[in-house]
């Protein structure tokens, strides 16, 4: 039978496509997380810079028109504890620089008392500066007394670099959660198919009854259709059977009575020439139907061999009850057959067709083997498996042609006066095939035909 | 001997009586079952001829029935090809052997024989012709205290002349019921079987002559 050619794989898809929108997510969250983390870092540190330039702003003092700011401690102090940044600072009253870094920038946008916030570039590092101002009455008017606080970014760096490993590796841990919902989703998505084809490919090879179970409603067309299937193979099966064992009654029957019929005109014929065209005429007719029934046992053969039935076959019986059952057959042409070998073997198997074979070849050597002769049917044990010879002490094949008895219709070159249609041993050897078994052909060192059949140890 | 045939295909079942008919038999032909219980309650019969698939019933509640009333009549079945794998069945319900159909006349001879002589009675099928004494049941031949066994065919040829003393037998008829159709033998070959035959019954009364250019016949002295 072959095997159907699969394209792709409703699991191996679902899979893939469940793990390509983990991996989506799983991306997704490493940004989110990454950018809040970066967005938080960032405020915190702008809270710190902005009340730093605050408390500088708040120490500021006028006096007799002079502006004195004393730089507090903790306004350095709580930048510090952030680690070892720099920090720089400048104070200006409106565009007057009064002290601190005049070259550092101030964040734009200043309104009010609102603190305002910008990245720059100072002394070749990154910085982020927090301006505040307040508005002031000095001698001279209204002005704004502005504070820019700024601090190295490398400490806020190090610490975004860490949280981008931390966000990876919740990402990751995200991505691996997933694979294994994924595969189990998979699973269980594709159980109802495993379960329906289990529970067809466990049945019997004569079981043809429809699937009862229930399955998901995106199933039930398939399992409708399988059943249908079923049914109408179980019928066409059925009609089968019944046509070989018809045909087999409608080829024969006739040709029996026409046998019958003959042979009484024979038993009367006193002309010898009469006498031996009857002879002739029930040989030809005991030809067809011998022919027509090797044909139908073939087609049996053929038929059951794609339905293989599996019967613990106890190959002691099988032999003894075939020799028993041709032994009135045997006696009828003076030869002698037996089966020898104490030891009972099993087999697992088609009864029906190994009976069948064996009947073929005992049938064949009887047919081929001249009166007197002896039959032996011999039961053996091998390491690898078990052995049915059949040895006659008959002519024995004809050299050369042992190859092709087992084609269908060739008969050796000694059969010319036997009654035969050649396809005996085409049919067992089809019948020893199907058991994984072999058939071997030889002849005697002693003379006689020498038939083996091996079947390996199930 | 009596034969009762149970066979519903009326072609198939003249053919068997024919046949039979033959060899001497007599036959009675039931088609059903009914009438097979009529005739077995009326004749008895030295062998029953039974087929299975039947048309008001199956052929094996007949083989039990009779079983049942304890009759020792052999049985054999006539099973179609697919029933193959119920002999053992049939076997245990007593059948004596079996035939797949459609059957083989010759094979049906031999089975009738080789059943007739396994079931033929407690008592031993014993003929006496002068000092010669023939066993058909185990085939052995007694002159005086010397017994030999007979050989399927040399039995064959036995019980055909001795049924029969002094009567001519043709080569070619003894040549038709002792070898079978598919053997193509010519008919010197059965004066091996005589010459057996011969050398067997030395220093009997018996003897088995040559017809010139007829054939040959027993004589008893």
């Amino acid at each position: 039978m072959s095997k159907p050619t699969a394209h792709g794989s409703i699991r191996r898809r679902l899979l893939l496509s469940l793990l390509a929108s983990a991996a989506v997510l799983a991306l997704v969250v490493y940004f989110v997380v990454q950018s809040v983390a970066r967005q938080v870092a960032q405020e915190s540190q702008d809270n710190v810079l902005a009340a730093s330039a605050l408390s500088i702003l708040d120490s500021a003092r006028f006096f007799d028109g002079e502006i004195s700011v004393d730089l507090p401690y903790s306004a350095l102090s709580m930048l510090d504890s952030i680690s070892d940044e720099r920090v720089f600072y400048a104070i200006r009253l409106e565009n007057e620089f009064l002290t601190g870094y005049v070259e550092l920038p101030e964040a734009n946008g200043l309104s009010g008392s609102v603190p305002a916030f910008r990245s720059a570039v100072f002394l070749g590092e990154e910085v982020r500066v927090a301006s505040v101002r307040r508005r002031v009455s000095t001698d001279i008017g209204q002005s704004f007394l502005q504070v820019s606080v700024a601090q190295t970014l490398s400490g806020q760096k190090q610490e975004l670099a860490s949280i981008s490993r931390r966000s990876m590796a919740i990402g990751a841990g995200f991505f691996l959660v997933s694979v294994l919902l994924a595969a189990l989703i998979a699973q269980s998505t594709i159980r109802p198919l495993d379960r329906l084809t289990a529970s067809v490919s466990r049945r019997g090879p004569k079981d043809l009854r429809p699937v009862a179970a229930p399955v998901p409603s995106e199933m039930v067309p398939l399992v409708a259709s399988l059943n249908s299937f079923m049914r109408r193979l179980q019928l066409s099966l059925m009609r089968s059977e019944d046509f070989i064992a018809e045909a087999a009654h409608r080829v024969r029957t006739p040709l029996a009575i026409v046998r019958t019929k003959a042979e009484i005109v024979q038993r009367n014929a006193d002309n010898p020439e009469t006498h031996a065209a009857l002879r002739e005429m029930i040989h030809a007719i005991d030809d067809s139907s011998r022919t027509a029934g090797q044909l139908l046992d073939h087609a049996m053969v053929t038929f059951r061999l794609d339905h293989l039935s599996q019967d613990k076959i106890s190959l002691r019986r099988l032999t003894r009850d075939a020799v028993d059952h041709l032994h009135p057959i045997s006696e009828l042409k003076d030869i002698e057959m037996e089966a020898v070998g104490t030891d009972d073997l099993i087999i697992q198997g088609d009864q029906i067709l190994m009976q069948n074979a064996l009947h073929n070849l005992l049938d064949n050597a009887l047919k081929y083997t001249p009166s007197g002769a002896r039959i032996v049917v011999t039961l053996l044990r091998h390491d690898d498996g078990a052995e049915i010879r059949i040895t006659d002490t008959g002519p024995g094949f004809p050299d050369g042609e042992m190859d092709h008895l087992t084609d269908r219709f060739a008969r050796g070159a000694n059969a010319e006066n036997v009654v035969g249609s050649g396809l005996g041993l085409t049919i067992v050897k089809e019948v020893v095939e199907a058991h994984g078994g072999q058939m071997h052909i030889t002849n005697n060192a002693g003379g006689g035909a020498c038939v083996s059949l091996h079947f390996p140890s199930s | 001997m009596r034969f009762l045939l149970i066979e519903d295909n009326k072609q198939l079942a003249s053919a068997v009586v024919d046949r039979l008919m033959l060899d001497g038999h007599v036959v009675d032909h039931a088609p059903d079952i009914q009438t097979a219980h009529d005739f077995r309650s009326t004749t008895v019969y030295d062998l029953i001829l039974l087929d299975i698939m039947l048309p008001d019933g199956d052929g094996r509640s007949f083989l039990a029935a009779c079983r049942n009333q304890d009759s020792r009549t052999p049985v054999i079945v006539l099973t179609a090809r697919s029933e193959v794998a119920d002999r053992v069945g049939m076997l245990d319900l007593g059948a004596d052997d079996y035939m797949v159909k459609p059957i083989d006349f010759s094979e049906l001879e031999a089975r009738c024989r080789a059943v007739l002589r396994r079931r033929g009675g407690e008592a031993r099928n014993l003929l006496t012709l002068g000092d010669v004494q023939f066993d058909s049941k185990s085939g052995t031949l007694s002159v005086g205290a010397h017994t030999v066994q007979l050989r399927a065919r040399e039995l064959r040829l036995f019980e055909v002349l001795a049924n029969a003393p002094d009567k001519v037998f043709a080569k070619a008829s003894l040549v038709d019921q002792l070898v079978s159709y598919d053997e193509d033998v010519s008919e010197n070959a059965i004066e091996v079987y005589v010459g057996r035959l011969r050398r067997h019954l030395h220093g009997s009364g018996v003897k088995i002559t040559t017809i010139r250019g007829l054939g040959y016949k027993l004589e008893v002295a």
